[in-house]
């Protein structure tokens, strides 16, 4: 699913100002703990979290995440939106819940790339 | 010569061979025709401050070049009047516009002409170029590709060849400061920029990083005064020691466990603290040693091999602790 897609379906706003909108998401998941980001999610993919602190960014920097899309219309400090911008993640805000975020981008043909616990013996890096 | 020159020069070796003539070329050539007086060409020459210019046929077929050197020659004849058919050179040394710089280049070398035509598969004049031209080509591409990556990339990724020795390694150092999660996997980020610039693979560069990125957070989160990371870079393997000088761990075999952690309230909001960063380091990396000494300090040593006879074999967990 091309990034201007995504955006679309979830009704989202982009806040950061240039982003690479040929970006091809492979997938979606959705946490609210970076630890949980980090040990399950497959690169590629969008993130739906409502978590708005920097980190989420810098997890989505380790964990090769290709989008970040907070939920229920939140606002980050400008510390997440600066580090967004500056490393090129696109950080995108959308008014709807996660519940409903997760299916309508599930039922537009998203696949989950969250591993289930226990399927991974390493961390998914292959 | 500097190590910058010697860096750039080969930069610009590279970008002879990456830009086209017809990026870097004049195509609003001024042109002559062969009737033309000589006369004429003095006029053309001084008002558009040049110094030499194709000659076209009628038809438009490129036919001959006059430069200074043959107005002057002229000159000496007192011959104004001539049309330029008698002055003009007619061995003409020409270029294809979708050549690399690099052609232009070695027709320079070899013929010490200021300036080459350049031609079209049709060999029609497509423009000219010159050594100018080409220094300011090269310029602008240096200057456009400085900052990027790639040139970054391309430099360090010959670090380990460049350098002979029995055991080279690269070795990064970050100094953690305890509660700056505002400043959280920045370390972690600029380790896994190195690794991508050494050349390391997207997939070692990933479980290299979200290991790291946990074992800086643990940094952040649990010690008394901040800590440190140490990170070697070899071409075989990636050593990381993440330690610190307090206040240690009670019980590591319970810190090991899934799901246990000491973490308060503030970091769980921050979306940690859920007793899975050392699991998730253990998957990520090939051999892991927690060693702890309550009341002193934590070290945690990982190790990561890039040579695939190793890689995810035998994950060796390995903790101890001294009261």
């Amino acid at each position: 699913m091309n990034i201007l897609e995504l955006i679309s379906i979830v009704n989202g706003k982009v806040l950061i100002s240039n982003f690479d909108s040929n970006v091809e998401i492979l997938g979606g998941c959705g946490a609210d703990l970076m630890s949980d980001v980090l040990a399950s999610i497959e690169p590629g993919a969008v993130l739906l979290t409502g978590l708005c602190n920097p980190q989420v960014i810098r997890t989505a920097l380790m964990a090769d995440v290709a989008a970040v899309v907070l939920v229920r219309g939140k606002k980050p400090p400008e510390a997440t939106i600066t580090l967004a911008q500056e490393e090129g993640i696109p950080l995108i805000t959308s008014p709807l819940g996660m519940f409903e975020l997760c299916g309508r981008l599930h039922r537009a043909g998203l696949p989950s790339l969250e591993k289930e616990v226990g399927s991974h013996q390493v961390c998914g890096c292959e | 010569m500097t190590d910058e020159e010697a860096e750039n020069i080969s930069r610009v070796e590279e970008l002879a061979y990456e830009i086209k003539i017809s990026e870097v070329m004049n195509a609003s050539t001024i042109t002559l025709t062969p009737d033309m007086h000589m006369s004429e060409v003095v006029e053309i020459f001084r008002k558009n401050r040049i110094s030499g210019a194709p000659v076209l046929s009628s038809t438009g077929n490129l036919v001959g070049i006059l430069s200074m050197e043959d107005l002057i020659r002229c000159l000496i004849d007192s011959d104004l009047k001539a049309s330029i058919n008698k002055y003009m050179t007619t061995k003409l040394i020409t270029v294809l516009n979708t050549d690399p710089l690099v052609e232009a280049l070695k027709k320079f070398v070899a013929t010490n002409y200021g300036r080459l035509l350049v031609v079209d598969k049709e060999q029609k004049l497509a423009g000219i170029i010159t050594k100018g031209d080409i220094n300011r080509g090269l310029l602008s591409a240096l200057e456009y590709d400085f900052q990027t990556e790639e040139v970054k990339k391309y430099r360090a990724s010959h670090l380990f060849d460049d350098i002979e020795s029995n055991r080279t390694s690269l070795i990064l150092r970050y100094q953690i400061k305890q509660g700056d999660f505002t400043h959280g996997g920045q370390a972690s980020s600029n380790i896994k920029r190195a690794l991508i610039r050494l050349g390391a693979s997207k997939q070692i560069a990933r479980r290299c990083g979200i290991a790291v990125y946990e074992a800086e957070m643990n940094l952040i989160i649990h010690t008394t005064e901040g800590g440190a990371m140490r990170v070697e870079i070899e071409t075989n393997q990636i050593t990381i020691d993440a330690y610190d000088s307090g206040p240690g761990i009670k019980d590591v075999q319970l810190a090991l466990k899934a799901g246990f952690s000491t973490a308060n309230e503030s970091v769980r909001e921050m979306g940690f603290g859920a007793g899975m960063g050392l699991i998730n380091i253990s998957r990520c990396v090939d051999q892991m040693k927690l060693d702890s000494v309550y009341g002193k300090g934590t070290r945690l040593k990982m190790r990561l091999f890039l040579d695939h006879d190793h890689s995810n074999s035998g994950l060796e967990i390995d903790s101890e602790e001294r009261n």
